[in-house]
């Protein structure tokens, strides 16, 4: 169902369009602990650029970027960043995401330590809801083509 | 808060979502529901919950309607009942 577009209008747009929607992306994320936006929304903008990218330039040229593979290694290791900050913070002696003991491994005060420690949070989750999001994209918009793909290959 | 803003507002929100459940062609369902959830995102802006409609934005203008329209295209688009 996804083939490559022919427009040129749509293709240079899009060129144009996604590195703005992963910088603003990257901004929310990274302004997420003390404004509006955060982790989740700041990877669901991440995941829209993907698939505009997929609407406009086609499967196989963003398959060179972000494979199926990679989207799902990306979403386990944002998993991973989140429950590693957790665990360690129980590690050091405090609860669970409790960052003000990350202070002991960072050369900070407390206060700040609680403010690298939510941005790590916030990046995990970004990565996690960027890559599945891409995921549930991709898996529904190529159902029943990769069976076809076998067929004619055999 | 403007309280004739937000009447004018829910209104909007109102006749989408009618709309939306009544309407037989799904895609264009899909695109009121679009609509629908900008709308809210205004309302949920001029209730000063920018939070609540940054996500609203992002996840279900975007997202949302992009996977219901590949839905949509991947079954068929005129409703049985």
């Amino acid at each position: 169902m996804i083939r490559d577009s022919q427009d040129v209008i749509v293709k240079t747009l899009s060129r144009l369009l996604v590195p703005f929607m992963v910088i603003y992306a990257l901004y929310v994320i990274m302004h997420g602990h003390h404004s509006p936006g955060g982790g989740f929304q700041g990877g669901v903008i991440l995941a829209a650029g993907f698939v505009l990218l997929v609407v406009s330039h086609g499967l196989e040229q963003t398959r060179k970027r972000l494979s199926e593979k990679a989207a799902g290694v990306l979403s386990s290791i944002g998993v991973f960043i989140y429950a590693g900050i957790g665990a360690l913070c129980l590690i050091l002696g405090g609860n669970y995401l409790d960052y003000g003991k990350l202070s002991k491994l960072l050369p900070v005060v407390p206060a700040e330590a609680r403010s690298l420690g939510i941005l790590g949070v916030e990046i995990g989750v970004a990565l996690a809801v960027m890559a599945v999001m891409f995921t549930i994209f991709l898996v529904i918009f190529t159902v029943g083509e990769f069976q076809e793909d076998d067929r004619s290959e055999k | 808060m403007i309280l004739p803003l937000d009447f004018i507002l829910i209104l909007f929100v109102f006749i989408c979502a009618v709309a939306a459940i009544t309407i037989k062609d799904l895609l264009s369902a899909v695109v009121i529901l679009g609509a629908y959830s900008f709308l809210m995102c205004l309302l949920w802006t001029e209730m000063a919950a920018i939070d609540v409609a940054f996500t609203e934005a992002s996840v279900s203008a975007s997202i949302g309607t992009v996977l219901m329209i590949g839905c949509v295209a991947k079954t068929k688009r005129r409703s049985k009942d």
